[in-house]
């Protein structure tokens, strides 16, 4: 009986849903038959097949370089925005000090504030200091924007930790400095770990800031991207695109594959 | 170290534990106000009160964990006042266990000696004789969540006392389990802190578990220690009416303590009971002072109605309201011709009759059993 009125309605629901999963997925899935397009120009459907727009990523320069230069500030980002933002978790979670909330609200600000406001600012300031175009300058800049992923996953983590733990440690000889290494970091590197991996993602596929501050000299792949899109319609474009999404998808699903071992444990 | 010799040439050790006028607010509410205590070495003690008395604070400060607001802590000897918990060398045992649970049971134990900078080789041994102490020796590969409440405990006890501590420090080890785990493991913490010849500091508000594992118990009452005594001078002899009322059954009669050329007396509205000279002589109560009789259920006598009554004890009319066999005992509860209610435990089957519901009786107790205690509040 109740299947009656239900069943036209699950059925327009599951339409709704499919409708809405093509809508999201296809322009970011379209990219890949584009990308082994035999023709020299940008087409769908592709006409033929061929590699050669994945050989041109690897040769021409100008995307080979933008590839090495988005590995290098994606990799120290994830690293350096993993450090300072363990620490800084630790300093919010643990720490008990006068104006905490405000700290933790100007660490956690780049996730509110408009990108493009931060890049502006950041512009400004890097020429200044003639940082612009190089990889101190982006990862610098990647850095603030990825410590608040760090930050929330990791304090979340530490949250979860009973503080009888440390204080167990303690008792049984351990200083600060290795109870933290010991018993705080093993435990919190869920956190520490899923915070890494957003930050990697973060400096990986951020291209406003990366328009502001790169250059001729030193630019990420997103920034060639746009800028290759405005000059001409190659269909490197698409091959590189698909390179980008190919790290995104692998680096989400090593973050599943963690998850799911923890929870295993 | 401070130890010496007496006049005698004799080793003379420092105690094990000495607090000091120890005190500690949480904001202006005194958690710990004023404990003093001295521990012998190889004694067990045990802090014992209601939550919320002190008990623990008092713990935590002997532990370093938390840091008090006046007075000093000496372990062995030593001023630690102000030592961080890891430079005091004390063992403590949580009741959640607190095993580290990326470690396995055997790394938990070794954790203490690599802190110590132990070779790899003294670890492994002292590990295996750790967990051999506690009977777990297959169990080391083992993950804490692969082991059960009562294993997890035992590992945290191997871990507590690998690394010979100065003091073992319990903070109600026992309270998570259930309660036949509860009693095996009240017999090994025994047998292991007999073996080890450790000093125990144990917090719990358990009675019966104190009365068991003790030593000497110190009743915490509002952040003090009310009385200091071994189980037997609790119970026997109560200096206070919260002592006398925490630890085991009691009857209490309250009224007040009045002196006679006849000796001394407790008077209430509706009657009055003499009070042996022995319990008048151990408090030092005012004629007149609001004070307290305390009779033990155990030590009050049932009689047919019309029996004579000595003159060394105190005895009334009374009529059975409920009664209760529990085997090797029964437990009755009467309603006496003055008013108020007694409780009375007799031991079934030596000659004893059973009573029941409704029937008259007369109850009597040896005025040397009356134990006399002040009345504070």
């Amino acid at each position: 009986m109740t299947d009656s009125w239900r069943q036209p309605r699950r059925i327009l629901m599951l339409g709704l849903g499919i409708l809405t999963a093509i809508f999201l997925v296809v322009p970011t899935l379209v990219v890949i038959p584009m990308s082994v397009t035999a023709s020299t120009t940008l087409t769908f459907p592709p006409e033929g097949f061929s590699t050669q727009w994945y050989q041109k990523m690897l040769t021409d320069p100008s995307w080979s370089n933008g590839l090495a230069h988005s590995f290098q500030v994606a990799i120290l980002t994830a690293l350096i925005a993993t450090v300072l933002g363990t620490l800084a978790a630790l300093g919010l979670v643990r720490g008990r000090f006068p104006g905490k909330g405000i700290v933790n609200a100007i660490m956690l600000s780049p996730l509110i504030v408009p990108l493009i406001v931060v890049a502006v600012g950041m512009f400004l300031l890097y020429v200044r200091w003639k940082i612009t175009g190089s990889l101190v300058g982006l990862v610098a800049a990647h850095v603030g924007l990825a410590m608040p992923f760090v930050i929330v996953t990791t304090s979340a983590s530490l949250r979860t930790i009973d503080r009888n733990l440390e204080m167990a440690a303690q008792t049984l000889g351990a200083g600060p400095f290795r109870t933290f290494l010991r018993v705080t970091l093993p435990l919190a590197s869920p956190g520490v770990l899923a915070g890494a991996l957003f930050a990697f993602m973060t400096s990986w596929d951020e291209v406003i800031v990366a328009i502001f501050l790169g250059t001729v000299r030193f630019r990420t792949l997103p920034a060639v991207i746009w800028e290759q899109v405005n000059e001409s319609i190659d269909p490197t474009v698409a091959a590189v695109s698909t390179t980008v999404l190919a790290v995104t998808t692998g680096v989400l699903l090593l973050a599943l594959l963690v998850r799911r071992r923890q929870s295993a444990q | 170290m401070t130890n010496g010799a007496d006049q005698n040439g004799a080793l003379v050790l420092p105690p094990a534990l000495v607090l000091r006028d120890l005190a500690k607010s949480f904001g202006s509410t005194p958690a710990v106000d004023g404990v003093n205590l001295e521990v012998r070495s190889g004694e067990f003690v045990t802090l014992l009160g209601p939550s919320g008395s002190g008990k623990t604070t008092t713990l935590r400060v002997i532990a370093g964990l938390t840091t008090q607001s006046r007075g000093t802590v000496e372990i062995g000897g030593v001023d630690v006042t102000g030592f961080p918990p890891y430079r005091r060398n004390v063992g403590m045992i949580f009741q959640n266990y607190a095993l580290f649970p990326h470690m396995t049971a055997a790394q938990n134990v070794a954790f203490p000696l690599e802190m110590r900078g132990v070779s790899r080789q003294m670890i492994e041994q002292q590990v295996a004789n750790a967990l051999a102490l506690v009977r777990l020796e297959n169990l080391g590969q083992r993950y804490p969540r692969q082991l059960s409440g009562g294993q997890q405990q035992r590992i945290a006890l191997a871990r507590a006392v690998v690394f010979n501590p100065r003091l073992l420090l319990m903070d109600e080890p026992l309270g998570a389990l259930d309660k036949k785990l509860r009693d095996a493991l009240q017999l090994e913490l025994m047998r292991i802190s007999r073996e080890l010849h450790a000093t125990v500091i144990y917090v719990t508000h358990d009675q019966e578990e104190a009365l068991i594992l003790s030593d000497r118990i110190a009743i915490f009452r509002k952040g003090r220690i009310e009385q200091l005594g071994t189980g037997a001078d609790l119970y026997d002899r109560p200096l206070t009416l919260f002592v006398a009322d925490f630890i085991g059954e009691a009857n209490i009669f309250r009224g007040r303590y009045q002196t006679e050329p006849s000796g001394g007396w407790l008077v209430q509205d509706a009657g009055r009971w003499r009070v042996g000279s022995v319990a008048a002589g151990r408090v030092d109560l005012m004629n007149g002072a609001p004070a307290a009789l305390v009779v033990r259920p155990e030590r009050i006598r049932l009689d047919a109605e019309d029996v004579a009554w000595s003159s060394l004890s105190n005895a009334t009319a009374a009529v059975v309201t409920t009664a209760l066999y529990l085997g090797s005992m029964s437990k009755y509860e009467l309603r006496l011709s003055e008013g108020g209610t007694v409780v009375v435990r007799q031991q079934t089957g030596i000659g004893g009759r059973e009573y029941r519901p409704g029937d008259r009786v007369s109850i009597s107790w040896p005025i040397a059993d009356g134990l006399l205690v002040a009345d504070a509040d």
